[in-house]
Order: structure tokens, then C-alpha cells, then sequence
């Protein structure tokens, strides 16, 4: 038989869609008060949920590491295209 | 005259003839770090230089010839990404919208059985120096929608605000904090798969 949610509180407790949701919100902005209770309540009782978090939050630093860090260093626009561009400069300050 | 004033009426003035000299490599590198496509890279410090010789007349001066040059590749960035994410919202929205349901019980809306998060195992060894974790995350990144890596750009690079991305990109909060959800259950999935 399909299960059927009757209390707000199981909504709550089931809604693992809104709460993933809630985890990524929180760590951009601030929750209203009803938001922060249902994530509580719902973590409370959730584990893979709470897993979840832990592991939003990593990816987050990583995502920030991988974009910072990638190292830019030395990368360079290739000569030729850079004489192009410069000619390219040129004849249009020329036309003025 | 005291150090104040001269500080205040310095005008900065453009030098076009030394754009290229000065600026190619930081605008390319500028952009390619942002589009991860050395061609559309390129051709962004092209645009970006003929339209800045077009609107020389719009340079203040209150602004060094470098920002000014940077607010304008910034912007083709975003157009680029804007354009890249058009048939994303009109047309395959709908594939992706229903992308959710693969993860969480349509009713009761809870994780499905064989989608549950499951622990890394590397969470308690540093995984941010792990170069094997890292490159993991770095090929399922490659593999989102690009309007959703757009937004995570946006969001990890320059450390944009929210409200300032979806003014960008023209999405609603609403649709942001999807995105940014549907996005991140996305990558995390990928990334357990590839790695446990």
C-alpha cells in the first residue's frame, strides 16, 4: 500500500528534496525562520541528508580551489595572433 | 600641492597602441579560466579590444585602463554564457525538470534507495590537496549543462553574489536556487560514482 504523509511534521521529515535545497540555499543566504526549523527538524531524523551536507559544503571549497587555484600562470596568447591583433589596433586607430 | 589632491586628479588615459603589449594575456587568461575554450577565449580579447577602440570617448579616466578593459570582457563573458544557456531554459528545461525525479520519490519526495548519498571516505584526509578526488570533481564539472557551471563560475571565481548572478544571467531567485540544487545533487552523484 502507498504511503501517505498526514502531519506537516512527516511532510517535513520525508521532504529530502527540500531540505537538499534548504542546504544549498543556507550556504548563500540567510533562512527565514520557518526554513531554518524545517531543516532542522527534518536533519534531525535524516542521516543521508546530513551526509549530504557535509559533502555540499566540501565540493563548494573544492569548486572554489579548482577555479582559484588552476594555476594561470603562464598562460599565453600565441605571438602571431598577438602581431593580428596589433595590426588589427592600428589600422583602426588609422581610420580615425 | 599635498599628495591628496594629486591623488584625486589623476586622470588615467588610453594608450591603444599598448593594449596588446599590456593586456592580451591577462584578458585571455581572464576569459579562458571563465569559458574553458581557448577559441572563444581568444576571439573575446579581439571583440573586446574593437569595441573598447569604438567607445574610447565613454573612458572617464576614473578608472584604470585595466579595469575598464575588464568590465568589458566581463561582459561579453556573460553574454556568452547567456547564449550558451538560451536553449537550456526554452527547450530542454522540461528534459531536466523532471532530472529531480531520478533522485528523490515523486510523492514523498525523499532520497531513492540507489541515489543516497553515501560517504566518500576521504572527507577526514585533507581532500581538498587529494589530486585524484580533485580531477574527479573537475570531469563531472565538465559534464553539467553550461548554464549550470556558468552559475557555479560565477558564483566560485569572482565570488558574485546571488542577486547580482541572476541579474546577470536574467533568472529569477526562484529558478536560481533550482538550478544551484538540481546542479549540486548533479555533481555530487557524479562524483561518488567516479570515486567509491
Amino acid at each position: 500500500m502507498k504511503k501517505r504523509l498526514n502531519t506537516e511534521i512527516e511532510k517535513i521529515a520525508y521532504n529530502c528534496r527540500q531540505a537538499t535545497l534548504l542546504i544549498e540555499k543556507k550556504q548563500e543566504v540567510e533562512l527565514t525562520n520557518r526554513e531554518k526549523l524545517e531543516l532542522k527538524i527534518h536533519l534531525a531524523g535524516c542521516y543521508i541528508c546530513r551526509v549530504y551536507e557535509e559533502q555540499s559544503v566540501l565540493i563548494n571549497s573544492m569548486m572554489r580551489t579548482l577555479f582559484k587555484g588552476t594555476s594561470t600562470d603562464g598562460i599565453k596568447l600565441d605571438d602571431s595572433y598577438k602581431q593580428k591583433l596589433k595590426k588589427q589596433i592600428e589600422d583602426e586607430l588609422d581610420k580615425k | 600641492m599635498d599628495a591628496e589632491i594629486i591623488e584625486h586628479t589623476t586622470i588615467h588615459t588610453l594608450e591603444p597602441q599598448k593594449w596588446v603589449e599590456l593586456y592580451a594575456d591577462y584578458l585571455y587568461t581572464y576569459a579562458l579560466s571563465r569559458l574553458n575554450d581557448e577559441e572563444t577565449a581568444r576571439d573575446l580579447v579581439q571583440d573586446t579590444f574593437l569595441s573598447a577602440l569604438e567607445k574610447t570617448s565613454s573612458f572617464r579616466g576614473d578608472s584604470t585602463e585595466r579595469t575598464w578593459l575588464t568590465a568589458i570582457i566581463k561582459y561579453k563573458i556573460i553574454d556568452v554564457y547567456r547564449k550558451q544557456s538560451r536553449g537550456l531554459t526554452v527547450k530542454k528545461a522540461d528534459a531536466f525538470g523532471d532530472d529531480e525525479n531520478e533522485f528523490f520519490d515523486a510523492d514523498l519526495n525523499h532520497w531513492k534507495k540507489e541515489h543516497w548519498p553515501a560517504p566518500f571516505g576521504v572527507e577526514q584526509h585533507d581532500p581538498l590537496h587529494n589530486k585524484e578526488f580533485m580531477s574527479t570533481l573537475q570531469r563531472c564539472l565538465t559534464k553539467l549543462p553550461p548554464l549550470w557551471n556558468s552559475v557555479f563560475k560565477m558564483k566560485h571565481i569572482d565570488d558574485e553574489q546571488t542577486d547580482e548572478i541572476c541579474k546577470e544571467l536574467r533568472i529569477s531567485a526562484g529558478n536560481f536556487w533550482v538550478i544551484i540544487h538540481r546542479a549540486k545533487v548533479n555533481l555530487r552523484s557524479c562524483l561518488q560514482k567516479n570515486w567509491i
